[in-house]
């Protein structure tokens, strides 16, 4: 049997309401399915399942506000027989199966100094997104991939194992209850709309408090001629039609993917205090809401998709961000965020960061200015772009060589 | 398609990607861009609506000249009918 927990929606994310249930008990379900929805104070989220199995039953009624990593539901896995008389037998399970709270400092070994952080402990970000979302210390997990390199189903396997041995330790144990949270006495009543507002509005005061009372931020910016990249973007657009058209935003975010490849550690979190790198370059796109707020949901594998696959991708999430339908994957995922206040004529934007990622970029409007181009001043469309890092990964003269990665690659936009 | 049907297909495509416009108060002779809080990405969303609707496929430059909904239900007509 495994879990279907209260997942982690973000840094700041405490606790959430389970909004609706998507599936009944008995339900097959496989992985990436969407089984729930949540709420949280910056969005309704659809919950992802990350087992294959059936539903065996619902520990948590649709409006319960329940703290993270709370079961809220128990899957029977695949080759499961249903409710079994008495626990199933279960291979033995290494001494990190009884699941003691294990203290979120660094161990020796990934703290020595002088070894990178990526050699310090080898583990897929999926494999990482996973443990950080079923409460599970990766410091604790061993690998079975190549050179011991820990994989999603290692995550699996230990959550699987420390579910069956909690229940052979005490096997007349009832269903986890969890007590639903203190509810605030009750204040003058708002609108719907006026609380989700709101809550809104704490979730990103917290976030942004946090991020400048402990990142120690530095700031750059670059001036990009996009000559090259919009006379391309324009003759692509003149062959496309309006439903696979492209806009400029999507060459924006394709070299920033690809300028992480560069400089990779900006893509990054900050945990405990340590730097950790990401394998996977997921670029959070800050989005504005209508009627108010920002969310920045990522875009998986932004260095990977083609222009018109990321194109897709982000209309599909601009859509469903503003519908209130983003899942739980791509709130928990940016290794990095982008935004834009171009479309209101700003020029420059320099961005606070989402905790726990490391670094935010920002782009402003695009604009003609007067523009020297062999002896000549010539009319350019030009685009400021804005690096806000955090100091305690990285220094100017990285920071400097990505932004002039962005720059370089949007000279050649062919190649996006 | 009359122009008053290719009105009411361009106001259906606009309460898609803005729900929250009051097409009551919503003034059709000015700016759309100037009362609406939209972007690019709600642009596109626009005109691929638009596209869905009355077969007609808006080029960028076009796009960028158009400012209200009186300009683009007249162009419509003319692209319609030709």
């Amino acid at each position: 049997m495994a879990d279907f927990v209260m997942p982690s929606l973000g840094a700041d994310m405490s606790a959430g309401t389970l909004a609706a249930w998507l599936k009944q008990p008995g339900d097959a379900v496989k992985r990436g399915d969407i089984v729930a929805v949540v709420h949280t104070d910056k969005a309704d989220v659809e919950v992802e399942v990350f087992t294959s199995g059936v539903i065996e039953r619902m520990l948590i009624e649709p409006g319960t506000e329940v703290p993270v990593g709370t079961p809220l539901a128990v899957i029977r896995e695949e080759g499961v027989t249903a409710a079994p008389a008495a626990p199933a037998p279960v291979e033995p399970v290494p001494a990190v199966a009884v699941p003691a709270p294990v203290p979120p400092v660094a161990t020796p070994s990934r703290s020595a100094p002088g070894v990178p952080p990526e050699h310090r402990l080898l583990i897929s970000p999926s494999a990482r997104e996973l443990a950080h979302e079923l409460g599970i210390e990766v410091g604790v997990l061993d690998g079975s991939g190549p050179g011991g390199r820990i994989q999603r189903r290692d995550v699996e396997a230990l959550a699987t194992a420390r579910e069956a041995a909690s229940k052979e330790v005490a096997p007349a144990a009832p269903p986890p209850t969890v007590p639903p949270l203190p509810t605030v006495p009750s204040a003058p009543p708002l609108s719907p709309a006026a609380e989700r507002s709101a809550a809104m509005r704490r979730a990103i005061a917290a976030s942004m408090s946090r991020s400048k009372r402990e990142i120690p931020h530095f700031y750059l910016s670059q001036t990009i001629d996009m000559s090259r990249a919009l006379a391309w973007l324009g003759q692509e657009n003149l062959r496309r039609p309006v439903t696979e058209r492209l806009l400029h935003g999507a060459l924006l975010l394709k070299a920033v993917a690809l300028a992480l490849r560069e400089v990779p550690e900006l893509n990054a979190t900050w945990e405990g205090d340590e730097l950790v790198r990401r394998d996977d370059i997921n670029v959070g796109v800050a989005i504005a809401l209508r009627g108010g707020g920002l969310v920045a949901p990522a875009l998986h594998h932004t260095d990977e998709l083609t222009l018109e696959e990321l194109m897709h991708a982000l209309r599909d999430l601009v859509s469903r961000a503003r519908a209130g339908s983003l899942r739980s994957s791509e709130m928990s995922g940016p290794t990095i965020t982008v935004t834009s206040l171009g479309e209101r004529g700003v020029e420059s934007v320099f961005g606070v960061i989402f905790p726990p990622q490391v670094a935010i970029v920002g782009f402003g409007t695009l604009v003609e200015r007067p523009w020297i181009t062999e002896g000549q001043i010539l009319p350019c469309p030009i685009v400021n772009a804005s690096l806000s890092a955090d100091h305690r990964v990285t220094d100017g003269h990285r920071a400097s060589a990505f932004l002039a990665a962005v720059d370089r690659l949007l000279q050649e936009p062919e190649e996006l | 398609m009359t122009q008053e049907e290719i009105r009411q297909s361009v106001l259906q495509a606009l309460s898609d990607i803005a729900p929250e416009v009051d097409l009551a108060t919503f003034r059709t002779d000015l700016g759309l861009r100037d009362q609406l809080d939209i972007d690019s990405m709600d642009s596109l969303n626009f005109l691929i609506v638009v596209h869905e609707q009355l077969q007609v496929d808006i080029p960028e430059a076009d796009w960028a000249r158009l400012q209200s909904i009186d300009e683009l239900v007249e162009y419509l007509r003319g692209r319609i009918s030709t």
